[in-house]
């Protein structure tokens, strides 16, 4: 992004005390992460009586992240909430750019009756959907307790965002007089929204995986309701319920912790731009 | 798309829209309607009927004190956190786009909270408050840090509002930064010249261009505060003696652990009135002070 600079006194010495100012206060954010940190490389009695301590006095362990790994069921839990995270994301872009685009491109009552109902249902909040949820797929067709539900479910949840955001791009980005030529060249209707328009949609599409996927990674009350079973936890499930466990053993909890936050940092520290930008799009649109 | 019968177009529409259409009143508008149903029943979540009971829910929630000190709990964190958010979201946006070096970099920074789900950010932050500040209050005898913030009922609600702003603020700094980028810079070049300081000129030019933003922003901030839930759970669990127990926390123990899913439902349902009434009271408030470049 361009650099603008907005506001009046732009002398150094002022400019060197905002810096100074905001340099301090970046490091007052990063402090509860520095404390996980530190603490997850010490034993579970130094936790307690010196957690602000660097280093553990008795040297550093990694005991913690050994116990923590096996005992949070770590790469299950990943591997769930990496297959229930791009399976939904997948599907939510794929069925939300081909609605957006029949929704655009005609103008049938059908269209518009859909997109005004998916509009307006954005200001719905889950938890005035979780109860009728429960009890409509949970005790009336039995179908909690797995992950195809979940990911059904999160469809459902995504959709009205993601055909949203298809439909502004789509009518304002996308030129019709390409389809028309791919329909001139022999293009099915299929192939002309596979080969032609969706190649056109990355830009929006890369915002999409980016809110999408930040909000089911870290999703929990929704996996709460439907996954029961340990062996079905997401990555928040399985934290929560490892909290709750092992409370009083701090130094793993740390390590837990640690070991939850990382994979989403580590991500963010490569496509941080990405990321941004898609959550500024993201929300300014809607 | 120039599909001539009626059948033709059925099929086109079924074949591009049909999968999204389907997923979406399936868990969307079926729940939704059948979740007013459900209010006038007095399901247990167990049993295949549910007897119907006419208004009798609304009537328990008029009764249930508990819900409305929740609510009345949960506008009083509303309030106090959406203006510590855009307040600190805003000077942040300020600063960070006032010409210093580093730019992207701080950007970023502010924003790694909104990174992580609400249920680990809750459990950072309780080890910040019941272990890290009471160790720093006692070693430098600091009364106000010396015991645990979540078992004192007021500090416990302080330190919701704490990590709330924490976690929001760099969100909504992100949108405040794209608004100020957006202010045409003729125009804050324009004031200068006929004179206007620096603080009149964000006073009486960017901020009016600034409104769209604020409406964003305030809009998102009262219904991510309202609907609060993974935070509260993780990081005071609605305690302590349930002193922080927001009203979305009590929605979920009166249907999924009292069993009262009938009521619980209905006070879903009222929540969701007022909360859509205050975004679009706040929304239609914003519009009006809209300005034009």
């Amino acid at each position: 992004m361009k650099k603008q600079v907005i506001g009046g006194n732009k002398t150094r010495a002022f400019l060197i005390v905002k810096m100074f100012f905001l340099i301090v206060l970046l490091l007052a954010y990063m402090v509860p992460f520095f404390l996980i940190l530190i603490n997850s490389f010490k034993r579970k009695a130094t936790v307690i009586k010196e957690p602000l301590v660097l280093i553990d006095p008795k040297g550093i362990t990694f005991e913690n992240f050994i116990n923590a790994f096996k005992q949070m069921n770590y790469p299950l839990a990943f591997l769930n909430s990496l297959i229930i995270s791009v399976i939904s994301v997948t599907f939510i872009i794929i069925f939300a750019a081909m609605a957006a685009y029949v929704f655009v491109r005609t103008k049938w009552a059908a269209s518009k009756f859909f997109f005004a109902l998916m509009i307006a249902s954005m200001v719905v909040p889950f938890q005035v959907l979780m109860i009728p949820l429960v009890s409509i797929y949970g005790s009336s067709l039995g179908m909690l307790n797995s992950k195809s539900s979940l990911i059904f479910f999160y469809l459902g949840f995504g959709m009205n965002l993601a055909v949203f955001m298809y439909h502004g791009f789509i009518k304002s980005s996308v030129p019709i007089s390409l389809e028309e030529a791919a329909k001139l060249d022999g293009c099915t209707k299929f192939q002309t929204f596979f080969l032609v328009v969706l190649p056109l949609l990355k830009s929006i599409t890369s915002t999409m995986i980016v809110l999408d996927v930040l909000w089911i990674w870290n999703d929990f009350l929704l996996p709460s309701l439907v996954l029961g079973k340990k062996e079905l936890y997401t990555l928040p499930l399985s934290t929560y319920s490892f909290y709750g466990t092992y409370s009083n053993d701090l130094g793993k909890i740390m390590a837990g912790l640690v070991m939850t936050v990382l994979p989403v940092i580590a991500l963010y520290l490569f496509l941080q731009k990405h990321i941004i930008s898609g959550i500024v799009s993201g929300a300014v649109k809607s | 798309m120039n599909e001539k019968t009626l059948a033709a177009k059925t099929k086109t529409f079924l074949m591009f829209a049909g999968p999204a259409v389907f997923v979406f009143i399936a868990v969307l508008i079926v729940p939704l309607v059948y979740g007013v149903y459900l209010t006038f029943t007095s399901w247990d979540g167990i049993s295949n009927n549910k007897p119907f009971v006419g208004l009798n829910n609304y009537i328990e929630v008029f009764k249930d004190k508990e819900f409305w000190n929740s609510l009345v709990l949960t506008l009083k964190y509303v309030a106090v956190s959406v203006v510590f958010i855009n307040l600190i979201a805003f000077i942040l946006a300020f600063l960070v786009t006032s010409g210093i070096k580093g730019q992207n970099f701080l950007r970023a920074g502010f924003f790694t909270p909104n990174l992580i789900g609400g249920v680990v950010l809750g459990f950072i932050w309780r080890f910040v408050f019941a272990r890290a500040l009471v160790s720093f209050g006692t070693a430098f005898d600091i009364d106000i840090f010396s015991t645990s913030w979540l078992s004192d009922p007021q500090k416990a609600f302080w330190a919701m509002i704490i990590v709330t702003t924490w976690q929001y603020s760099g969100y909504m700094m992100l949108i405040y930064i794209a608004g100020l980028m957006g202010v045409p810079k003729d125009l804050t070049e324009a004031a200068s010249i006929d004179g206007a300081t620096g603080f009149q000129a964000t006073r009486h030019v960017v901020l009016p261009m600034m409104v769209p933003s604020f409406v964003i922003c305030l809009f998102l901030s009262i219904t991510r505060c309202f609907m609060v839930y993974d935070l509260n759970l993780s990081l005071t669990e609605g305690g302590p003696f349930a002193a922080t127990r927001m009203v979305a926390m009590h929605v979920y123990k009166k249907a999924f652990e009292a069993k009262q899913y009938g009521t619980g439902q209905a006070e879903a349902l009222i929540l969701f009135i007022i909360v859509a009434i205050i975004g679009i009271t706040q929304i239609y408030l914003g519009k009006r002070k809209e300005v034009e470049a």
